[in-house]
């Protein structure tokens, strides 16, 4: 379990083409508590996606300061692992050798790679799929690989970048329901970016919602909705209520295209 | 309205394909269908080769025929012909040997590192597209017209499409798969061993493959220009006493190798394959 710190995050990048400067993220502050679920909504183009790999260490951090449990985040590194948008398994691996990879990566015997990879192909309801290979798995279950990878090297922090984005609608739901049941069962600290408000109230602690040119941290909304929730709660009053206050704040981000006089 | 199915249809009409006739008289021929198609092909062409001198449509003098080349054969395994074919198979075997030997980590270290890439890349290129066989005389010249010149034209031949293809499979790593490995700290050895070399293992098959048709050239051709024996150096003698026989005996030597080699490749491919979706 961790803290994660961000503190005065500012990322500036310059276009190649029009030498112009872009403000991808301005003097974002977050806080994620141990064991907190925090998912991060807002339009495309909000840094969301950035923000998650500045923490996860895949990119330099320029401007600001990342601290997980008080270690400055330089890098990647064992303490942390990500959930990607596209399953991103190997191909040639099958599903126990993909879940293990992460574990082997790190230098872990064969035989705790063996037995952890067990309990988490299990945790997350691979079992018996354990000698397919991906393309044998419905997108669905590819996720839930890749899920299970992540889980698998026992991270502080938990880092998924809108892992249900490419399942279709009634999967996302039931991954929904399986993500709180296996995120109930660990208790990780977790940082979720999503493009669904619906998807970022059912699962989180707190919901922070971002805007877009420069992006930045618009609210941080606290979901105080109880624990497991059933996905009927989605047509509760409070759930609504909240959906309908998020909706407002990124509207006035997303607005629709006019033309210009 | 009456909606007929596509089978009715089929059976009522003439346009019944050649698959389904032998099907109709052998019903599990469908498993076996298109190797079965093949070998039809090969032995009505054998057939035919075998008729047309017999009908007197040809003179057996230029084209022989199958019974022919099968009694050449014969006799020629009784004077050397199996002398001829070691010393083609040697050349062909430490040539392509060394190739794949040099070829696929070479061509990997190159594909890898960038800077090394640019510095050898123009040089790989004009090799490439240069005529190897172009390089014989000199060849002879420097080893004599011994095995020596023939291994080193046939490592000429066959190392270049390894290379090559090696090289641009190594530039073809998927970038989610990168930075999945990165984010959980990989190193580059790491990352070379579990996704750089998995990946590349079907270009380096491919390249082999390409690698044997231009293997086989060397060989010949090195023997046909100089050479004190190999399958070549008995085609030459042939050819040049008007045997028209024995040439074939060689050609369809040549062409059983070929193709048996290619198949090999093919096969192991398939073995290192298992993990893509079947067609």
């Amino acid at each position: 379990m961790a803290k994660l710190e961000i503190h005065n995050l500012s990322v500036e990048y310059t276009l190649k083409r029009t030498n112009q400067s872009v403000l991808a993220l301005q003097a974002v502050d977050l806080t994620v508590q141990n064991g907190e679920f925090v998912a991060i909504v807002g339009p495309s183009g909000c840094g969301k996606t950035t923000l998650l790999n500045l923490v996860a260490g895949l990119w330099p951090i320029t401007q600001g300061k990342i601290h997980l449990n008080g270690r400055p985040v330089q890098g990647p590194g064992n303490d942390r692992a990500m959930v990607f948008q596209t399953p991103a398994l190997l191909p040639w691996r099958t599903v126990q050798a993909n879940v293990g990879y992460g574990l082997t990566l790190q230098g872990y015997s064969r035989l705790e790679t063996q037995a952890r990879t067990q309990r988490f192909i299990e945790l997350v309801g691979l079992a018996g799929f354990e000698e397919s290979y991906p393309h044998e798995l419905s997108g669905g279950m590819q996720q839930r690989a890749n899920l299970a990878r992540a889980l698998a090297v026992e991270p502080a922090l938990l880092l998924l970048d809108e892992p249900l984005s490419a399942v279709d609608a009634q999967t996302r739901e039931i991954l929904q329901i399986e993500l709180q049941r296996i995120w109930l069962a660990t208790r990780h600290s977790a940082l979720y970016v999503t493009h669904q408000i619906d998807e970022a109230i059912f699962l989180a602690d707190k919901v922070v919602v971002m805007a877009t040119r420069p992006g930045r941290i618009q609210a941080v909304i606290a979901v105080d909705l109880p624990r497991p929730r059933p996905l009927s709660i989605k047509r509760h009053p409070a759930f609504i209520a909240l959906s309908e206050q998020i909706w407002q704040l990124l509207q006035r981000d997303v607005s629709f295209p006019r033309m210009e006089h | 309205m009456a909606i007929y199915p596509i089978e009715e249809k089929s059976r009522l009409g003439s346009n019944r394909t050649l698959a389904a006739r032998v099907a109709a008289l052998w019903p599990r021929a469908h498993r076996y269908d298109h190797t079965l198609l093949g070998w039809l092909t090969l032995i009505a062409f054998f057939a035919l080769w075998e008729l047309a001198p017999a009908l007197g449509l040809v003179k057996p003098l230029f084209i022989s025929s199958p019974s022919r080349i099968f009694k050449a054969a014969l006799w020629l395994a009784e004077r050397g012909l199996w002398r001829d074919i070691q010393v083609s198979a040697q050349e062909f075997g430490i040539g392509f040997g060394l190739a794949v030997i040099i070829g696929v980590p070479l061509g990997m270290l190159l594909g890898w590192n960038t800077p090394l890439r640019a510095m050898f890349n123009p040089l790989i290129s004009a090799f490439h597209a240069t005529p190897r066989v172009a390089l014989l005389p000199l060849l002879i010249l420097w080893l004599g017209i011994g095995i020596s010149s023939k291994i080193a034209i046939v490592f000429l031949g066959s190392i270049f499409p390894i290379l090559i293809t090696v090289m641009a499979g190594m530039r073809t790593l998927d970038e989610n798969l990168l930075k999945c490995a990165r984010s959980f700290g990989a190193n580059d050895r790491q990352i070379f061993l579990t996704l750089a070399l998995p990946s590349t293992v079907p270009f380096i098959i491919a390249g082999m493959r390409l690698a044997v048709g231009r293997a086989l050239i060397g060989v010949v051709v090195g023997e046909l220009v100089a050479s004190t024996a190999g399958i070549g150096h008995m085609m030459s003698i042939a050819s040049a006493t008007f045997q028209t026989d024995k040439v074939f005996v060689g050609i369809l030597i040549l062409a059983s190798a070929g193709y048996s080699l290619t198949e090999l490749l093919t096969w192991i491919e398939a073995h290192f394959e298992r993990w893509r979706p079947q067609k």
